[in-house]
């Protein structure tokens, strides 16, 4: 029997106004006796966009793989729409709704391009993303979807590595360095199409080394210094000098 | 001449059966680069509880394939999530080991249990039932289902690899297990249906073989050497190529035979060498470097 609010609308005093789709709270990671992250915090509201941003090496992918399940981590660390999923594992992360685009894209060099997006979505996942939605999204998969996903360009890989993360219908997607390697008008080819991902109502964290790329496309900014969070905020509220010093930690 | 053409043809028969002995092989490490030393010993396992399932039901061995098939493929997802997950890793040798430890485990249960007295399954009229082609030339009928059941057991697995979402659990899983759990995809889960369906199959090949020929427990490592011989003549990655591959070493066997009774086995690990040496990655590799 779920117990019924006094005051209809109004949340308990001790939680925050709305509870956060995502909140990691002081989070810790390790490789081995490497410890990766140190008490990292961070919210993501429902449909928004936060970047991450941070040197090579500050923890970023460490942050989106804790937050994904592939790295252990205390079960409350991570906040998952109410649900404590620290830790994964990560088979079940995905079941709740978070999909992860993995660096370097990681698709299934042994499948199709079509294969590459019908096992992103093999949950089963109610959602507003099936096959002929993302091939409206990304119109040049249309074309290639019987060809091997090594035989795409690098644009078009990554638009197979975002397009498998949305079939699993997520309700918050970690793209982890989606312009890596990739030509600049190819990056603002695919982030053109981030406000139609967040329109159908998924938040999405990017990970990003190209800071004016991650300050234009997000809300908010959490930038990372070797595994902590040294600055966080509206993206319309920091400064360059902020950031830079954040960022290079001068 | 008849002799020689007869030869070759009881070759190829043959050939289907080891062509089964190697795709459950091929397919467990092609999913989890598991190399099974105790798959022949599971194929004499299977022998003997089709034995069991015979003599105590009544059946003939080839209707008690509709009980030994699932209880092989359970056994083997219990072996693979009891047991085989846990010696998987970047370490190729503990996997090995442990099913090394395996065989001689199920060799010498068996012993236990069976003696080492030879076995046979009887399948009845069919056993003898033969087929003419020509005068001089006459295909048994048992061999002849035996092929037809290999050809079908590989245009299964095709069917299953690459038109089913099972299969593309298999192949996406193989190529990057951490990946694959993004999918939501549990690995430990793929692995334990891969065991399970090489097992299966081990279960068919099991009693076609006990049908075939007497088995006892220690007849097991050279059904694996046979196996191991179709994979790499065939080709690692390639199932058609398996089943080639088991014909070949068949049809040599058969040859080898056919020149002298007692060079049988040896023309046949003759022709593996001869492939290992000419094209080490085998006639119809998929698979590169």
């Amino acid at each position: 029997m779920p117990e019924t609010p006094l005051y209809p609308g109004l949340s308990p005093i001790s939680t925050p106004l709305s509870d956060p789709l995502l909140e990691v709270d002081a989070v810790d990671a390790f490789y081995g006796d490497f410890q990766a992250l140190f008490g990292v915090s961070m919210r993501v509201e429902a449909g928004a966009i936060v970047a991450v941003i941070g040197a090579n090496g500050a923890g970023k992918s460490t942050l989106l793989k804790t937050i994904a399940g592939l790295m252990a981590a205390r079960r409350d660390a991570i906040r998952f729409a109410g649900a404590a999923i620290g830790g994964g594992p990560a088979y079940a992360t995905v079941a709740r709704g978070i999909a992860l685009v993995p660096e370097g894209r990681r698709l299934f060099p042994s499948l199709s391009v079509e294969e590459n997006l019908l096992i992103g979505g093999q949950l089963g996942r109610p959602g507003p993303w099936t096959l002929v939605r993302v091939y409206d999204l990304f119109p040049v998969l249309a074309e290639r979807r019987r060809l091997p996903s090594t035989a795409l360009s690098g644009g078009q890989q990554q638009m197979v590595a975002i397009g498998r993360a949305l079939m699993s219908n997520p309700k918050l997607i970690l793209c982890d360095e989606i312009s890596l390697g990739l030509a600049p008008i190819v990056v603002r080819d695919i982030y053109a199409r981030l406000p139609s991902i967040v329109a159908e109502g998924a938040a999405v964290v990017i990970v990003e080394q190209d800071i004016v790329q991650a300050l234009s496309a997000s809300s908010h900014v959490y930038c990372l210094q070797e595994g902590r969070v040294a600055l966080a905020g509206a993206a319309g509220a920091l400064t360059r000098e902020a950031i830079s010093a954040a960022y290079f930690g001068v | 001449m008849t002799e020689w053409i007869n030869a070759i043809v009881q070759g190829v028969l043959i050939g289907g059966l080891y062509a089964m002995f190697a795709a459950g092989l091929s397919l467990i490490f092609g999913i989890m680069r598991l190399v099974n030393i105790a798959h022949g010993d599971l194929i004499v396992l299977a022998a003997y509880i089709a034995l069991v399932t015979a003599t105590t039901l009544g059946l003939n061995p080839i209707v008690a394939l509709v009980i030994v098939v699932p209880a092989m493929a359970l056994i083997g997802y219990g072996l693979q999530r009891g047991l085989l997950n846990f010696t998987l890793g970047d370490d190729l040798l503990p996997p090995l080991l442990v099913t090394f430890g395996l065989s001689v485990i199920i060799q010498n249960g068996l012993l236990e249990l069976f003696t080492a007295d030879s076995r046979r399954l009887q399948a009845g009229a069919i056993e003898v039932a033969t087929i003419p082609v020509v005068p001089g030339i006459s295909i048994g009928v048992l061999p002849l289902l035996q092929f037809a059941l290999a050809v079908a057991v590989i245009a299964g697995m095709q069917f299953v690899f690459y038109r089913t979402a099972l299969g593309r659990a298999f192949r996406a899983t193989s190529d990057d297990p951490a990946v694959a759990q993004l999918m939501g995809l549990d690995n430990r889960h793929v692995f334990a249906l891969g065991m399970a369906l090489s097992l299966a199959i081990v279960a068919i090949a099991g009693v076609l073989l006990a049908v075939r020929t007497n088995f006892d427990p220690a007849i097991g490592p050279a059904r694996l050497i046979f196996g191991f011989e179709a994979v790499i003549i065939g080709g690692l990655g390639s199932l058609w190529g398996t089943l080639l591959g088991g014909i070949l070493l068949g049809v040599a066997q058969g040859i080898g035979a056919e020149l002298d009774p007692g060079w049988q086995m040896l023309a046949g690990h003759l022709a593996f060498l001869v492939v290992l040496a000419v094209r080490p990655e085998g006639l119809f590799a998929k698979i590169r470097g």
